[in-house]
C-alpha cells in the first residue's frame, strides 16, 4: 500500500495545480494519472484565462457574465469565488514563466471573447491549455512532487454507511498499467478527483480518447451525486471529420461565419444581433444547426469560418495553430479558404457535486476542474472560463485538503440538501444490472482505513482477474460504440422525449450487454485492452446520467434545448438536477440554484447577445 | 441476463416500475437482438468489400509475456481507406475491429499531447498528424508500423519514456526568477521580441521523436538529446529567467554529455512535428556557453 497524506487523481490543469497547492501547505502529495500529466488534455485547450485584471475591468463584472452566461444556474458564491480569484491565478502562472502573448509594453494581453463585457481572455497564442499545462508540470517537477504516471486509478476507497454523508473517502485502487499491479493508495488529508472530461460519451466530440469520465463515475458510484449533467456544451466550431477544435479565438479576433449561401448566418437570421459570432456558445451552436437543418449547411452538414480577411501577419502572430490545425486534420488551408465548422461536444458543465472548497458530502473526496460541478457555469460555460476554474478550484481543493482554513462554504451538498424529489417517467429502469454492479458494499461493517482500502483492492482485484480469465464475450469497443452513436443521434444539441427515451433504452442495452464484456488481451503487460473495458464502464453511467438529466429538464436553458419546451422557465427551474446513485437505484431530485452574492443577489434577465 | 428473466422482472415489478408496454417490451428485444448482432470484425468484412480503396498496415508486436508474442513479429491487417484518414485511425480500426490487444499510446488525436510518436515506414512521426495519404504509394504498398528506434519496447508499439523524462527533468526545466514584481496583480515585463525567440522552443509536446532520431543520443545513453536541450534554450533565453538558475543551467547543458556532443545532423529538426528548428537552438547555447565561459574568464 502506498500512502501520502494528499492524493490527487489526474494530472491535468487541475489536478496539477491542486497539488501544488497542497505541496505550498506542507503535505506530502502525489499524483495518480493514466496519462504522464504532460499527455492532458488541458493541453488542448486553446483560447484563453478569462481574468479581470486591470483597472477598466472588475470581478464584479466577470462574475456578472458568467452568471448570464450560465443563463442563471450557476451558484453565486461559486461564481464570486471564481472571480475574484482569477487574476491571482493568471499572475502566478505569469510568475511561474508562462510564455504569454503580449502588448507592445510587455503586459500580458488580452481579447475579447464570446459573453465577456471587456476584453479580458489572456491567451498564449492559440495553444494557451498547452503552455498553460507545461508551465504547471515545470512547477511539479521543481518542487519535487511524486507522480505515479500510466497508473490507473479504477475505484474510490470509501467506508460502507448507508448514508453517502456519513461516508469516508480513505484513498483509492490504482492498476499501474506497465506492470499490472493493482495497489491500495492510502491519503488521509484527502483524495481529489482531477479526472477532466467525459466527451467519450459522445463520437462527435472534442474530447481526447482519455475524458471517459472515469471521475463522475467513480464519485457517483461511491455516492456523491452528480449535478446538472444534462448540461453538455456543443462547441460551435469544430473540424467535420475529427471533431478537432478551432478555438473561439478567431472569432474573438474577428472571423465569421457564412452558410452556404455566403450570408453571414449569425446577423442575417437574427440570431444574435448585437454580438453576432461572438454570441454564447450554445447560441451560436443552434444557429449553425438550424441553417443545416433548414438547407442553408454546406454539403448539408457545416458552415464555413472564415479568417482570411484577418490578414496573415495578425493570423501568424495570434493563431498560427489554427493553420495547422485545418491543414493537418481537414486539409484546409485558412489563409486561401473558409474551414468548414460545425458542432461538436466539447465541455461538460456538470459533474460532481462540490462546494465552493471542493468537497463533495463524501469526508475527504474533493474534485476539481472539469469533472466537478461547482456549479459556476450552470447552463453554459462562456468561452475563457474553464482555465481559470480548474486553477482557482484546483488551488481551493488543494488548500483545503494540505489544511488551510478556507472559511465555511456556502453551497450545501449530498442528498440533504435536496428541496424537492423528481419522479421522471423512464421506459426502462436504469442503474445497476446483476449482482457486484456497485462500489459500495452497504452493510456498515467497514469503517478502518486500512480494512476498507484492502476490502476495495481485492474487489478490484477480482474484478480485473474475471475480465482477463473470461475466454469469449463482448468486445467493449461494440458496446461503447453503441452508446457513442445514440448519445449524439439523440441527446445532441436538439432534444426530444423521444429521442431521449430511445437513448435511456440504447443505454440499458449496453449495460446488459457490458456484463459479458471480456478482455481478449491476457497480459498483464501494458493491457490497453483492460483499461478501456473498465473506461466503458464509467462511459455508459454517465452517458445515462446526462440523458436523465436531460428527460427530466422540462424547458430551455443554456446549452439545453428541449422541443417540448422552447422557453426557459424562471418560475419552475431555477433549480439544480441531481442525480444519486442510490446503489444502485439512480434517484433523481433537486436543489436551488443561489442567486444571492456577497452583496447582491443577481436576477434572472433574459439573456440576449 | 437473459432475456426471459427480465421480462419476468418488468412483470412483477410493474406496480412500482415504469410500465413496459407489450410494443416496448417488443421494441427492447429489437434493441437487444441488434446490438447482440453488433460484430466488429464482421462489419470490417462488409466494410472492407464497400470500400473503393483499402490499405495495408504491417504492424509490429510483442509482448514479453504472451505466448507468440514472446519474440517479435509483424501482424498485417487490411483497412478500408478513406479520405483524411491518418496512420493512428489505421490503428485505431485494426485494433477495433480485428484484435484489440494490438496496443499503442493515443490521446488527444490533435498532435498535442505527444503520446503517439512512432516508426512510420522508416522515420519517426506522430500516427495522428500523418496523414495516409501522404505515405508514398500508400495503396499498393504496406505502411510499416514499429516503435520508436532507440527505446526499450514494452508491448507492441509502446516503449519505455523514463529514460527521455529523465533526460527533460535533468535540466532543471521549470522557472526560477531572481526578483518578482511585488505590486498586486504585477506581472513581469517581456517584450514581444523575447517572446517571439522562444516561440518555436515552447511548443514542444516531448513526444521522443527527436531523441530516437537522433544517432548521438542512440550511442551515448547519458547525452541530454535535443528534447532536453530545447528546453534549457526555452528557459536560458527567457528574459525574464533568473541569473542563478540560467547559470546552473548553462553549467549543466555544458557538461560531457551536453551541448557539445551534438554533430548538427539535423535528424532531430527533420522529425520533429512541431517544426521546432532544434540544431539551430542547440547550436545557438553552443555559442551562449562560450560567451559564458569567456564572460568568467
Amino acid at each position: 500500500m502506498y500512502e501520502h497524506d494528499v492524493l490527487v487523481i489526474g494530472g491535468g490543469g487541475a489536478g496539477l495545480r491542486a497539488a501544488i497547492a497542497a505541496h505550498e501547505e506542507g503535505a506530502d502529495v502525489a499524483i495518480v494519472t493514466k496519462l504522464h500529466p504532460v499527455r492532458s488534455h488541458t493541453g488542448a485547450a486553446e483560447g484563453g484565462i478569462n481574468a479581470a485584471l486591470r483597472d477598466a475591468d472588475s470581478w464584479e463584472d466577470h462574475a456578472y457574465d458568467t452568471m448570464k452566461g450560465s443563463d442563471f444556474l450557476g451558484d453565486a458564491p461559486a461564481i464570486e469565488t471564481f472571480a475574484k480569484n482569477a487574476p491571482d491565478e493568471v499572475i502566478n502562472l505569469e510568475h511561474w514563466g508562462m510564455p504569454f502573448s503580449r502588448e507592445d509594453d510587455g503586459r500580458v494581453s488580452q481579447r475579447p471573447f464570446g459573453g465577456l463585457s471587456f476584453p479580458r481572455t489572456t491567451y498564449a497564442g492559440a495553444e494557451t491549455g498547452h503552455h498553460m499545462l507545461h508551465t504547471m508540470y515545470e512547477q511539479v517537477v521543481k518542487r519535487g512532487i511524486e507522480v505515479y504516471d500510466e497508473w490507473y486509478v479504477s475505484r474510490l476507497a470509501v467506508t460502507d454507511h448507508d448514508d453517502p454523508e456519513d461516508r469516508v473517502c480513505h484513498g483509492c485502487v490504482a492498476y499501474d498499467i506497465k506492470t499490472g499491479e493493482i495497489a491500495g493508495f492510502k491519503a488521509d488529508g484527502g483524495v481529489i478527483l482531477a479526472t477532466g472530461g467525459l466527451g467519450q460519451a459522445f463520437d462527435h466530440t472534442t474530447n481526447a480518447v482519455a475524458n471517459t469520465g472515469d471521475g463522475p463515475a467513480m464519485a457517483y458510484r461511491a455516492g456523491v451525486p452528480v449535478e446538472d449533467m444534462e448540461m453538455i456544451q456543443f462547441h460551435p466550431t469544430t473540424l467535420p471529420s475529427t471533431g478537432v477544435l478551432i478555438s473561439e479565438g478567431v472569432r474573438g479576433e474577428g472571423g465569421i461565419l457564412y452558410n452556404d449561401e455566403g450570408e453571414r448566418l449569425m446577423f442575417e437570421y437574427g440570431y444574435a444581433n448585437n454580438e453576432g459570432e461572438l454570441a454564447s456558445r450554445d447560441v451560436v451552436a443552434r444557429a449553425e444547426l438550424t441553417e443545416v437543418n433548414e438547407g442553408r449547411g454546406i454539403d448539408d452538414e457545416y458552415v464555413h469560418l472564415d479568417m482570411r480577411h484577418l490578414g496573415e501577419e495578425r493570423i501568424l502572430d495570434r493563431l498560427e495553430n489554427i493553420l495547422h490545425l485545418a491543414e493537418d486534420f481537414e486539409g484546409v488551408d485558412g489563409l486561401e479558404e473558409p474551414m468548414p465548422v460545425k458542432p461538436g461536444q466539447h465541455y461538460a458543465m456538470g459533474g460532481i457535486e462540490v462546494d465552493e472548497n471542493g468537497e463533495t458530502c463524501i469526508n475527504g473526496l474533493y474534485a476539481a476542474g472539469e469533472c466537478a460541478c461547482v456549479s459556476m457555469h450552470g447552463a453554459n460555460r462562456l468561452g475563457g472560463n474553464a482555465l481559470p476554474e480548474l486553477l482557482v478550484f484546483g488551488a481551493r481543493a488543494g488548500y483545503h485538503a494540505g489544511g488551510r482554513d478556507l472559511g465555511e462554504a456556502q453551497i450545501d451538498t449530498g442528498p440533504s440538501a435536496m428541496s424537492e424529489e423528481e419522479d421522471v417517467d423512464t421506459p426502462v429502469s436504469p442503474g445497476a444490472v446483476g449482482v457486484g454492479d456497485e462500489d459500495v458494499a452497504a452493510d456498515g461493517a467497514l469503517v478502518e482505513p486500512s480494512e476498507v482500502i484492502d476490502h476495495h483492492v481485492s474487489a478490484e482485484e477480482q474484478r480485473v482477474t474475471d475480465l482477463l480469465e473470461k475466454d469469449d464475450g463482448v468486445n467493449h469497443a461494440e458496446v461503447r460504440a453503441d452508446v457513442q452513436e445514440t448519445m449524439t443521434e439523440n441527446v445532441n444539441v436538439f432534444r426530444e422525449e423521444g429521442n431521449l427515451k430511445e437513448a435511456l433504452e440504447d443505454i440499458r442495452v449496453a449495460r446488459e450487454r457490458y456484463q459479458d464484456v471480456y478482455v481478449r488481451d491476457p497480459s498483464r503487460t501494458f493491457n490497453t485492452d483492460l483499461i478501456h473495458t473498465i473506461e466503458t464502464r464509467n462511459v455508459i453511467d454517465v452517458a445515462e446520467a446526462i440523458t436523465l438529466g436531460a428527460l427530466a429538464r422540462e424547458e430551455f436553458r443554456g446549452a439545453h434545448w428541449r422541443k417540448e419546451h422552447q422557453e426557459r422557465k424562471d418560475d419552475e427551474w431555477i433549480k439544480h438536477t441531481m442525480l444519486a446513485w442510490n446503489d444502485g437505484n439512480p434517484k433523481l431530485y433537486y436543489k436551488p440554484v443561489v442567486l444571492e452574492g456577497e452583496d447582491k443577489t443577481y436576477e434572472p434577465k433574459e439573456r440576449s447577445y | 441476463m437473459s432475456t426471459e428473466v427480465k421480462e419476468q422482472e418488468t412483470e412483477t415489478e410493474a406496480e412500482t416500475e415504469p410500465a413496459e408496454s407489450p410494443h416496448q417490451t417488443r421494441r427492447m428485444e429489437q434493441k437487444r437482438q441488434r446490438a447482440a448482432q453488433r460484430d466488429l470484425e464482421e462489419e470490417a468484412r462488409e466494410e472492407i468489400d464497400d470500400a473503393e480503396e483499402t490499405v495495408e498496415i504491417k504492424v509490429f508486436r510483442f509482448d514479453p509475456e504472451v505466448a507468440g508474442k514472446e519474440e517479435p513479429r509483424f501482424d498485417t491487417f487490411h483497412v478500408p481507406f478513406f479520405k483524411g484518414m491518418t496512420v493512428l485511425d489505421a490503428l485505431i480500426y485494426a485494433r477495433d475491429h480485428y484484435d484489440s490487444s494490438l496496443t499503442f499510446r493515443h490521446s488527444c488525436r490533435q498532435a498535442i499531447c505527444g503520446s503517439d510518436a512512432l516508426f512510420v515506414n522508416g522515420t519517426q512521426r506522430l500516427g495522428c498528424k500523418t496523414q495516409i495519404a501522404d505515405l508514398e504509394d500508400h495503396l499498393n504498398s504496406t505502411i510499416r508500423i514499429e516503435p520508436l528506434p532507440h527505446a526499450e519496447v514494452v508491448k507492441d508499439l509502446v516503449v519505455d519514456m523514463e529514460h527521455f523524462y529523465d533526460q527533460m527533468e535533468a535540466v532543471e526545466p521549470f522557472f526560477d526568477a531572481d526578483e518578482l514584481p511585488d505590486g498586486d496583480l504585477e506581472e513581469q515585463r517581456q517584450d514581444r521580441e523575447n517572446r517571439e525567440k522562444i516561440k518555436m522552443s515552447t511548443r514542444c509536446i516531448w513526444c521522443g521523436a527527436c531523441m530516437s532520431s537522433c544517432n548521438i543520443a542512440a550511442g551515448d545513453n547519458e547525452y541530454l538529446g535535443p528534447a532536453a536541450i530545447n528546453k534549457a534554450y526555452r528557459f536560458a533565453m527567457d528574459e525574464r529567467e533568473g541569473e542563478n538558475r540560467k547559470q546552473q543551467r548553462l553549467n549543466i547543458i555544458e557538461q560531457e554529455h551536453g551541448v557539445w556532443r551534438c554533430q548538427t545532423q539535423f535528424s532531430c529538426t527533420e522529425v520533429c512535428p512541431k517544426d521546432i528548428p532544434l540544431t539551430d537552438h542547440i547550436q545557438e547555447l553552443k555559442r551562449e556557453a562560450v560567451k559564458n565561459n569567456l564572460k568568467f574568464w
